[in-house]
């Protein structure tokens, strides 16, 4: 098991160089002077070359790339081009409200996902069973940035139930304490604060749900499915115990391993998708900020986001490769996951 | 009968005195949102370039002297009166006194110092806290900074120039407070403090940015409590908000939502021609664009009422010139190319052209105020130049490539636009038109070389007073006409559309105020 | 598996024919779309924008005048040929290293693997934004940016099924009578990962529309005035107010081509290999 952990922790480091050295180089193949736009339309070349002399951009890629990996060594991901802000400071706050909306997002993806799939697999055939499988495989084949549009004409242009951008109706009082909207209105007792962010969360966390719900109700019926086949599970039936007892607390605890899996994996769909349901809906998180950024050639800034993306993907494989392990413990000779 | 008619004469009178009573008292108090595109970048405006940072940044910076509120004539700001030396190098400026920063600190002579020298001055220790925009537009021209006593100032230039306080009114060059630079360091952007009549509160990033009433503010004192600029990317959603009273204030809508305004009586709108123009430059080092029936056969060909009718939804005059019509120096002479495929095609036969010939059309890939809809846009113009023969592809990059390929002169035909920031002719002339801009990165995209024009913009320069330099701006538009270097397309009418509670709303042609006057009735 | 039965079986699975059958449709649209489409999809008609639905307009008129059920149709032929060429793109460098990793173990496995470690560390959309700022924005570099985002996915596939079937007897029957590594892996391993392939490919083209369609949307696909649907799309979320069939009818269009590519696909991996159920 700690060989297991430690090489895999190895292999992190590894990526993560990786996808420094890629991005960073990437960066500097596409076209583009981060000066350039910086200055804007009347730029003399003067004022550029200035500029670049600043920004440190006219010394060579490999001293630049050591003097961006030391830095980020040291912990320093550097200061954004465009706002001359550190970008770890306007990663965080950005990240806060990318969050908010993520886990909205898994929480309505996952309670409703396995509970369509149990029921799917509980009653296999039935029409509950077709519809809700069919409902599954639309949801994988909208373009979710369709989905958040049509959404927002009907429930904000059309019956004005739901706002439709922003995490919260501005002119409302808000104290940061976690920048956690909801979070913080709780914490500060402010109840109004809190239905309202809730109603600013519905549809972008529901447009971005909407695939990780299709693939976590298949994955959940398919493998109640295969669990419910097992014997034990005839067995603990045949004891008489009933059939909720059965489903929940036998079929679905051995059938949540790949639902685990899958919902982890998903989490990076997640995160992709936040770049779309963010544009759509305002909401002023990382996606939204890392296409800006890239935009706007703001290198020290894209280098944060994708070098954080990559974070934490790789400590969810991690995570969920620890979980399989523990919870399966025919994986640890081999240590593959 | 008559008295009758009295009694209700005064009777309406009665009726209607309150009300205008009550319209014109201002309210104090409320709050004003304001929805707009995006998020600032910097509220250090000596950094900033874009709108979004500026519009923020001026309700609570102010300059030594700054435009009037509907116009882009100069008035005293922080200097109470100013005068330039004989030789023209020299400038004194008298500033106002009594005048506290939002941090306390008194304005003074050393802070106007300091504010401009750690942008000039590459040894001030506050030059490395930044990154200094557009010197050249802004105190570029300016060589030393002296304080004279408490509440004198000089700026030296090195060679007389004439637009210097047209300069100092722009959103470039700012005075923060000394105390403040010193403490916050690189952070000042996000930090600012100034003079202005809002009070910088809080930033939250890419969502709201919440200024409030400055209450020891030396001028006339703000009506409103406080204002928060909302970011709304989305020009639907912004629209939407505005509708819903989630916003007062909505920016940069698309014509078509401008025309759904108009019609709903809930809303109030003023319409201002700008100091802009969109056009479509033609590289003149191009073998075909370098011939000038070519470029006189496309000026010839391309509708621009109809472009103005589908794309700016009318909120717009067809361009001509190189600069708008509001400003002095207006060759109202000038006959434009008419719209005419026959006419077209003739010279286009008679360049050497009879069946046309393939080109590129880039498309900017952003909108501007000046061209709204760029790829629309577009997608029209390489339809007229398909009736006359000319197979137009377009093409569309990113910004930032755009502008670099653009300036390096790779394009055939390219749009783009300007917005005069300081209503000088030579704002437009020199910069977008002279040679001395053509060198790669070149601001003349045309990459257009004529020395009389050349000749006439620079003489124009060093002379101080519009009616003796009107007469050179005249000529230089006669040869820009016959030349063609550019099919001027538009001058956009800006639009500030906000809710009708709001009073005494300003507009100026670059779109840019301070708030300072606006009340919202309860 | 034999052929014919597989057909067959196709035949009943009612998901892959219902799949078929919207693929069979939009398909037959592209390849007669000149012929059908009621008006040029790409000159403008000013006077007429923004029009509604009517019988001159079935799916009512853009910004621009154009008639979107023309250029919906157009589109069709674009998206479909996204899919082809970026699966193409991702299938076959994918499926290469998949075997190669697969087959030879560690050595070779392990840097390989690493890599596609690093670009599945990337969130797809904004690597495919990424790779299309490389290129420039043009309808094929949005097909290799979304081609190029998808190979660790091939090669993941084909490697875990090489993995099983190096073990299998007839593989090492193979081996033992001196079979050259080159010769085992085309001859007698490639053919048996072709179904789960097949599979994922046919999966992969409805995602691979999708991503397309999201880069469009975003502005970074083909050039205008081509009419592909996730660029119609965009233009459409500025009307969404005034005229919401803009970006109605292209969504509806996305749409029924992924859950075609998605149906089918669901039906073959029923077919073709039930172990991934």
């Amino acid at each position: 098991m700690a060989r297991f952990i430690s090489r895999r922790l190895f292999h992190l480091i590894f990526i993560l160089i990786g996808v420094s050295i890629l991005v960073f180089l990437m960066l500097r193949l596409i076209p583009g002077d981060p000066a350039h736009l910086l200055v804007g339309e009347l730029a003399s070349p003067q004022d550029i070359a200035r500029i670049r002399e600043k920004l440190g951009l006219d010394s060579s890629y490999v001293y630049q790339y050591f003097i961006y990996a030391s830095n980020l060594l040291k912990g320093d991901m550097g200061t954004s081009i465009r706002s001359n802000v550190p970008v770890s400071q306007e990663i965080f706050v950005r990240f806060l409200a990318t969050v908010e909306l993520s886990i909205a997002a898994m929480l309505i993806s996952s309670l409703i996902g396995i509970l369509a799939g149990v029921i799917s697999s509980v009653r296999q055939y039935s029409i509950f069973d077709y519809f809700s499988m069919m409902m599954a495989l639309v949801g994988i084949s909208m373009p979710i940035f369709w989905l958040g549009l049509m959404l927002m004409y009907l429930f904000s242009v059309k019956w004005g139930i739901l706002p439709m951008m922003g995490r919260f109706t501005m002119g409302l009082d808000y104290h940061v304490i976690s920048g956690l909207v909801m979070l913080d209105s709780l914490l500060s007792g402010d109840i109004q604060l809190f239905f309202n962010s809730v109603k600013h969360l519905i549809l972008p966390a529901f447009t971005l749900a909407t695939i990780p719900m299709a693939i976590i109700a298949r994955m959940t019926r398919s493998s109640m499915l295969e669990v419910m086949s097992k014997d034990y599970i005839r067995t603990a039936r045949a004891k008489g115990l009933s059939r909720g007892t059965v489903i929940f607390r036998h079929a679905l605890k051995n059938a949540f391993l790949p639902i685990i899996t899958v919902i982890g994996l998903n989490f990076g769909l997640l995160l992709g998708g936040a770049v779309l349901t963010e544009t759509i809906f305002s909401w002023p998180g990382l996606g939204r900020y890392v296409v800006d950024s890239l935009s706007a050639r703001d290198y020290p800034a894209v280098q944060g986001c994708i070098l954080f993306f990559a974070v934490i993907m790789v400590i969810v494989n991690l995570t969920v490769d620890i979980f399989y392990l523990y919870l399966d413990p025919r994986l640890r000779i081999d240590g593959k996951g | 009968m008559k008295r009758g008619k009295l009694l209700f004469v005064i009777f309406m009178g009665l009726m209607v005195i309150p009300s205008l009573v009550l319209a014109q008292t201002p309210v104090k108090g409320g709050t004003l949102t304001w929805g707009r595109g995006g998020d600032s970048v910097t509220l250090d405006l000596a950094q900033a370039t874009d709108g979004e940072s500026i519009k923020g940044g001026i309700q609570v910076l102010e300059n030594l002297v700054i435009f009037k509120k509907d116009s882009m004539d100069v008035e005293p700001q922080l200097a109470t009166s100013w005068e330039v030396s004989k030789d023209g190098l020299v400038w004194t400026f008298k500033l106002r006194k009594g005048v506290k920063f939002h941090d306390g600190t008194p304005f003074n002579a050393n802070a106007v110092k300091v504010s401009f020298d750690r942008v000039i001055d590459k040894n001030h220790p506050f030059y490395k806290y930044g990154t200094w925009r557009y010197p050249a537009l802004g105190l570029g021209p300016v060589k030393e900074v002296k304080v004279i006593d408490e509440y004198t100032v000089t700026l030296r230039t090195e060679k007389p120039y004439a637009p210097l306080v047209a300069n100092l009114a722009l959103w470039l060059c700012p005075i923060l407070s000394p105390a403040a630079i010193e403490k916050y360091k690189e952070d000042i952007g996000r930090n600012p403090v100034g003079t202005g009549p809002f009070k910088f509160v809080k930033w939250i990033k890419d969502d709201q940015i919440i200024v409030e009433r400055n209450d020891d503010y030396w001028g006339q004192k703000s009506h409103l409590d406080r204002i928060i600029l909302k970011s709304i990317p989305e020009v639907s959603a912004r629209f939407m908000a505005l509708q819903s009273g989630a916003v007062d204030i909505a920016d940069d809508l698309d014509p078509d939502s401008i025309q759904m305004a108009k019609a709903n009586p809930n809303f109030k709108i003023i319409e201002r021609p700008s100091v802009n123009i969109g056009y479509l430059a033609m590289n003149t080092k191009k073998p075909i664009l370098s011939n000038k029936l070519v470029r006189q056969a496309i000026s010839h060909a391309i509708d621009k009422q109809t472009i103005i009718n589908t794309i700016f939804r009318g909120l717009a005059i067809p361009a001509l010139n190189p600069f708008p019509p509001s400003m002095w120096g207006y060759n109202f002479k000038i006959k434009d190319y008419e719209y005419n495929v026959q006419k077209a095609k003739d010279l286009l036969a008679k360049a050497g052209y009879p069946k046309g010939f393939d080109t590129e059309l880039w498309a900017m890939p952003v909108s501007r105020a000046y061209m709204p809809e760029p790829v629309k846009t577009a997608e029209l113009i390489q339809g007229y130049l398909a009736t006359v023969g000319i197979n137009a592809k377009i093409v569309r990059y990113e910004w930032g490539v755009y502008l670099d390929k653009t300036a390096k002169g790779e394009h055939d035909l390219c749009m783009l636009g300007w917005l005069g920031g300081n209503a000088d002719p030579d704002n437009f002339l020199y910069g977008l038109l002279h040679s001395d801009n053509a060198k790669p990165p070149a601001a003349n995209i045309a990459f257009w070389e004529n020395a009389e024009f050349g000749k006439l913009v620079k003489e124009a320069q060093t002379i101080f007073g519009k009616e003796k330099r009107a007469p050179y701006y005249l000529k230089t538009q006669e040869i820009f006409h016959e030349e063609a270097p550019w099919v001027p397309l538009a001058h956009s009418t800006i639009v500030r559309i906000y809710n009708k509670k709001l009073h005494d709303v300003p507009l100026r042609p670059n779109g840019l105020n301070s708030f300072q006057m606006i009340w919202k009735e309860k | 598996m034999e052929k014919v039965e597989a057909l067959v079986e196709l035949k009943k699975n009612k998901t892959a024919m219902a799949g078929l059958i919207l693929i069979c449709f939009l398909l037959i649209l592209a390849l007669i779309g000149p012929w059908i489409s009621p008006h040029p999809p790409l000159v403008p008609d000013p006077i007429n924008r923004l029009k509604g639905p009517s019988w001159s307009h079935p799916f009512g008129t853009d910004s621009l005048g154009r008639d979107i059920l023309s250029r919906v149709i157009y589109g069709s032929r674009i998206s479909i040929i996204i899919g082809l060429i970026a699966v193409s793109i991702s299938l076959v460098p994918g499926t290469i290293l998949g075997l190669l990793s697969g087959f030879y173990g560690r050595k070779v496995d392990e840097p390989i693997m690493r890599g596609m470690d690093i670009m599945l560390a990337f969130p797809a959309i904004l690597l495919a934004i990424f790779i299309t700022a490389i290129l420039g924005p043009s309808l094929l570099n949005t097909m290799i940016a979304v081609g190029i985002v998808y190979i660790p996915h091939y090669a993941r596939i084909v490697r875990s099924s090489v993995l099983s079937l190096k073990e299998q007897l007839f593989v090492q029957a193979v081996r033992s009578l001196g079979g050259s590594n080159l010769r085992i892996i085309f001859l007698h391993i490639f053919p048996n990962t072709i179904p789960p392939i097949i599979v994922y490919a046919t999966l992969g083209m409805g995602t691979a529309v999708l991503q397309a369609a999201a880069l469009g949307f975003l502005g970074l696909g083909a050039q205008p005035p081509t009419p592909e649907w996730g660029a119609m799309l965009s233009e459409g979320r500025q009307y969404i107010q005034n005229a919401p069939h803009v970006a109605a009818f292209p969504g509806i269009a996305i749409f029924m081509l992924v859950l075609g590519f998605n149906l089918f696909g669901d039906g073959l991996r029923d077919i073709l290999d039930p172990s991934l159920r």
